[in-house]
């Protein structure tokens, strides 16, 4: 077993360090970071803009091959490199994943754990009204790109706030330079965590549900709550205890893969949102051509990704009796 | 003389899998989903390839005399800041969005039937590269590289695009196909066909595969979803269909600048899109329970 575990941990090392090779090279090969200092007033000499380059470890004039070997040597010690701006990559990432991270806690809580339960309420009275206004909406819901949905979640908060009375703060973290004790300030950022929120978890709502809905309705029939039941179980104690768990398995290895994927992945959300997170760092890299950055952000989403399936695997053994048997 | 038998074998299963088809088609016209998503993308398409033809605007044209027009007589949809036909810039984009959709799907949905079929099959080392290969494209961020690919999609190679939608959409459907071409093979007619003499890339395209069709199937529907839904996602970022051409992404993006005083530049992209993702959506989920109606439960 433990040798198992080894090879599949060595398996995942392998992986992620040829996607983010493969990322940098990529990277490194397509996008043209000199474009950020040309075109600059006044223009600064060829000369100048090849020492910075140099100096970033960014001049496309120098072989991949040998500008790979420096990025990589430096990565192994930890360190991603410079921006296009000169500042530490590491130090601007890790700010900008707890930026990230205050995002989408909420936005996942809320999102699995009202999906789960809408899914597994909807099983439990299949046909019934609830089902069927829940399965619909669900279908209407999945159909709505998250760009889409996330500019009508703006235009309906604009129109709120100028109808009734300002409640959504459509752009940013939190108001700069606001004044004011604690509970105006996390007011002041609650205001702003709202729509994103929102959109981060009516998809998940939606996607949660039906899984859930579908698991619950396969274990219903199934012996074992049969069973529960006529040994002297309430109806309720046997569906949440014994049908409910059960049907939580794949819905947890889900819940891995999204936490996972969301860390880069609320990218759509942050972008339109102007939250200064990973996910707008990712778009606003690749149009600056910030090499060292693409490449430290396909690292971090490899490693989330494993992460993702680490977690899958521990939250299916503390569900499943029988994996933490065998 | 063996070879001859497996041909006369084949004639047999052809047979019975139209009358098959027939089945599953009958019981997918018996669903109110199934007919409603199907009546839906056909107008979808309907209108966006007849459409154009019921205005002399092209996506192209711009009007100078009308910018940011509400819809009139003279622009069904309005115009964009541009002087665009909103009309004619939507169904463009529609055009687009659907064809990318389709042929992702299909290229992708084909490239994971082949890939989990020869890795099912085969075993081995075989398998293990493939599918070391599916992990690593996994692991890679497909919208990052994408993204950073994307100026080599400019000037007409949206079909570039399109083949590199569709590597990064096949990866766990072709776990799946490994998974049942590995039981599959067990099975007495790919015994049958192997004992005599049958080439393995034949069995392969002739008995595994085949026998995958209606998952196959139903997961090619639900990737064109997907891929329209990558599609739009990376246009409205400027990384998908580049400039001049148009796409309901990146409609939707300049639209929502403007949608709070001027809704129909936002509205009809975004609202057709939403149609057709759904429409899809109601098809992929009645052909699974078409094909499998003890799984018949969605409403």
């Amino acid at each position: 077993m433990a040798l198992f575990l080894l090879r599949r941990l060595l398996n995942y090392v392998v992986l992620v360090v040829v996607a983010t090779s493969l990322a940098y090279m990529l990277a490194a090969g397509a996008l043209d970071p000199r474009a950020n200092y040309e075109g600059r007033n006044p223009p600064l000499p060829p000369a100048v803009i090849d020492a910075r380059l140099d100096e970033l470890n960014l001049n496309p004039d120098r072989p991949l091959f040998e500008r790979y070997v420096t990025w990589a040597g430096d990565v192994l010690h930890g360190d991603f490199g410079k921006t296009v701006d000169g500042d530490s990559v590491n130090r601007d990432l890790g700010r900008r994943a707890g930026v990230t991270f205050r995002l989408i806690i909420l936005g996942v809580v809320f999102g699995s754990l009202l999906g789960v339960a809408v899914g597994a309420y909807a099983a439990v009275k299949q046909y019934g009204w609830f089902d069927r206004i829940t399965t619909t909406l669900a279908f209407v819901v999945l159909a709505v790109p998250v760009v889409v949905l996330a500019n009508i979640l703006i235009l309906a908060g604009v129109s709120f706030n100028d109808a009734v009375v300002r409640v959504f703060e459509v752009s940013g973290e939190f108001t700069p330079g606001l004044d004011g004790d604690f509970l105006d300030q996390v007011t002041d950022r609650l205001k702003h965590l709202l729509l994103p929120t929102i959109s981060l978890a009516l998809p998940l709502i939606a996607t949660f549900s039906r899984y859930q809905r579908n698991m619950m309705l396969d274990v219903l029939g199934a012996d074992f709550v049969r069973t529960a039941m006529a040994k002297g179980l309430s109806r309720r104690a046997a569906l949440t205890r014994h049908a409910l768990r059960t049907a939580l398995i794949p819905a947890a290895t889900y819940f891995a893969f999204t936490f996972g994927s969301l860390l880069v992945g609320a990218t759509i959300t942050e972008k339109i949102f102007g939250w200064h997170g990973l996910g707008e760092q990712l778009i606003d890299s690749i149009n600056r051509s910030d090499v060292n950055t693409v490449a430290a952000i396909a690292c971090l989403t490899a490693l989330s990704v494993l992460a993702a399936s680490l977690m899958s695997d521990v939250l299916t053994a503390a569900l499943d009796p029988r994996v933490r048997v065998a | 003389m063996s070879i001859a038998d497996e041909e006369q074998a084949e004639q047999v299963a052809r047979i019975r899998s139209t009358s098959r088809g027939r089945v599953v088609a009958g019981r997918f016209f018996r669903m109110r989903q199934g007919r409603l998503g199907f009546a839906l993308l056909a107008l979808m398409f309907v209108l966006a390839f007849a459409g154009p033809h019921l205005t002399h605007w092209t996506y192209t044209d711009q009007d100078f005399t009308a910018f940011l027009q509400p819809p009139s007589a003279r622009h069904y949809w309005g115009t964009l800041q541009t002087g665009a036909d909103v009309f004619a810039v939507t169904l463009r984009g529609m055009q687009k969005s659907l064809i990318v959709g389709l042929l992702v799907a299909v290229i992708a949905t084909a490239l994971a039937a082949v890939v989990g079929a020869f890795a099912g099959y085969f075993l081995g080392w075989t398998d293990r590269v493939l599918m070391w290969a599916v992990d690593l494209l996994l692991v890679l961020p497909g919208f990052l590289i994408l993204a950073i690919m994307s100026p080599l999609f400019a000037g007409g190679a949206w079909l570039l695009f399109v083949i590199m939608l569709a590597l990064f959409l096949w990866m766990i459907t072709a776990k799946v196909v490994r998974g049942m071409t590995v039981s599959l093979k067990e099975r007495e007619f790919v015994s049958a066909a192997r004992f005599m003499g049958v080439p393995a890339p034949t069995i392969i395209f002739r008995h595994i595969i085949p026998n995958l069709s209606s998952l196959l199937i139903v997961d090619a529907t639900l990737n064109v979803s997907a891929a329209i839904l990558t599609e739009t996602t990376l246009s409205y970022f400027g990384f998908g269909i580049q400039p001049p051409d148009v796409s309901l992404g990146s409609l939707i993006a300049d639209g929502s600048k403007t949608a709070v005083f001027a809704p129909w530049t936002f509205w009809f992209a975004a609202g057709l899109l939403m149609v057709t993702v759904l429409a899809v959506n109601l098809i992929g989920d009645s052909l699974r329970d078409a094909y499998d109606p003890t799984a018949a439960r969605a409403s």
